[in-house]
């Protein structure tokens, strides 16, 4: 059913694009959605590593993994998309004066060590409680190194990036809602899928391991990921 | 408190004895400002470039010690030993740090001058007072985002690397301030360091103090 409302929606986002001029600026549908998902999610990825610090059931260390890796992806897209968009109405592929670029840039870099960190250490429980404490102490440093990278710009340097967000006439702001509502949708349906996978895939262990013994089990690819 | 002082006690004393970080981390920083001249091709700096240079040298130093700080206790079961004893698990975050920032201070005692020596165009001692201020902060954050990291990495198979790799963004905003507070101050005329970044570094140090003071801990358990 979620899939059927991330379609939908994306289908809808297609319906008003008439309604804009230029096109270059119609890349801004996705890659502003991408960035606030992405966002959100990291920050998510941190509340559910509290709940796996809290409670010490894997599930949430399952989310918050999972979280934490398609906030990533996410991020990716939304930085490779904004990168096309400045180039296509700055000319620049990437410019430093806008304070929002490189927080953002900042964040991925410090989630990107995510997984190397995770996969360093080989004993599965403490894997998971690393794991947790990293992703709560960086969805604390999200916030906070938004705030010293805007300060970091000089306030009477002109903002290149000007998107008021009261000044998005009516049919565009539906639009840009939609589309924020079909990607953060996207990124629940993929991230259930990704839960989906690993949990099979650990109980399919689990039940070979009972059936057969436990020499029968083959490392599924890396064999610190968490199952 | 008197445990995480039992604990501070001995890694002064073993780093006093041993002497293996802090002079590496000193003659590292010193030869940093040498590869900065040439890499830079001045003779001397000052304002915002000098303060960046003293401020990127300090950070690569201060990897050198985070990476060594739970070696130690790693390797000859200093972890273990800890959880056996009854005290509070903050004792070890408290310690650590407090050791990381006196090692950092050491560090600064000797690198300030050497660079103030080799590449700085104007005389430090006018200076000291507000630079001393600037780096304390900045200390307090390298050692307790250092000692956070440094605690992970140390559980893990190629901690020499994850180390540094997790620790760099998370110091990030506190480099921005520190090279930015210290820029003016650094500047050929002389300045105070803008209030603006040490209140960002002081708020800074304040929110990872109780972050980490709030899960390190679970980096304990076994």
């Amino acid at each position: 059913m979620i899939t059927i409302s991330t379609a939908l929606a994306l289908v809808f986002f297609y319906a008003p694009l008439d309604a804009e001029q230029g096109f270059i600026q119609k890349i801004f549908y996705v890659h502003v959605p991408l960035a606030i998902v992405s966002l959100c999610g990291f920050v998510l990825g941190g509340v559910f590593a509290i709940g796996h610090l809290r409670t010490g059931a894997r599930v949430w260390d399952l989310r918050s993994y999972c979280a934490i890796h398609m906030s990533l992806i996410f991020a990716v897209a939304g930085l490779i998309t904004g990168s096309i968009w400045a180039k296509a109405s700055w000319g620049h592929w990437w410019v430093w004066q806008e304070p929002t670029l490189v927080s953002y840039l900042i964040v991925i870099l410090l989630f990107a060590t995510y997984q190397p960190m995770r996969f360093s250490i080989e004993d599965p429980e403490r894997q998971s409680r690393y794991a947790s404490v990293f992703a709560v102490v960086a969805a604390a440093f999200v916030p906070l190194n938004f705030i010293a990278v805007r300060l970091s710009v000089a306030f009477v340097h002109p903002r290149v990036l000007t998107l008021g967000g009261g000044n998005l006439p009516g049919s565009m702001r539906f639009t840009f809602l939609v589309s924020l509502l079909g990607i953060a949708l996207l990124f629940a349906t993929l991230m259930k899928y990704e839960m989906a996978a690993k949990s099979a895939r650990s109980q399919m262990r689990a039940l070979r391991r009972t059936l057969y013994g436990e020499d029968s089990l083959v490392a599924a690819g890396r064999s610190a990921a968490p199952r | 408190m008197r445990a995480a002082g039992a604990i501070l006690r001995k890694d002064l004393l073993v780093e006093l004895r041993t002497l293996e970080t802090v002079p590496a981390m000193a003659l590292f920083a010193v030869t940093v400002f040498v590869v900065f001249h040439f890499a830079l091709d001045v003779a001397t700096l000052s304002g915002q470039l000098a303060a960046g240079v003293l401020t990127a040298t300090l950070l690569f130093a201060a990897m050198l010690g985070i990476n060594r700080l739970f070696v130690a206790e790693r390797d000859q079961g200093g972890f273990d030993a800890f959880l056996l004893a009854p005290v509070d698990r903050s004792a070890m975050l408290l310690a650590k740090a407090t050791a990381l920032f006196v090692f950092l201070v050491v560090l600064e005692l000797v690198a300030v001058p050497a660079f103030t020596l080799l590449l700085l165009a104007r005389a430090i001692v006018p200076l000291l007072g507000s630079l001393a201020l600037v780096l304390a902060l900045t200390n307090v954050a390298f050692a307790v985002i250092g000692t956070l990291v440094s605690a992970i990495a140390v559980q893990g198979r190629a901690r020499d690397l994850v180390g540094p790799l997790v620790a760099l963004p998370l110091l990030l905003p506190a480099l921005i301030a520190t090279a930015r507070a210290i820029g003016p101050v650094l500047a050929l005329h002389g300045a105070a360091p803008p209030g603006r970044w040490l209140a960002v570094l002081a708020l800074y140090d304040l929110v990872n103090v109780l972050v980490a003071y709030a899960v390190f801990d679970f980096l304990l358990e076994d």
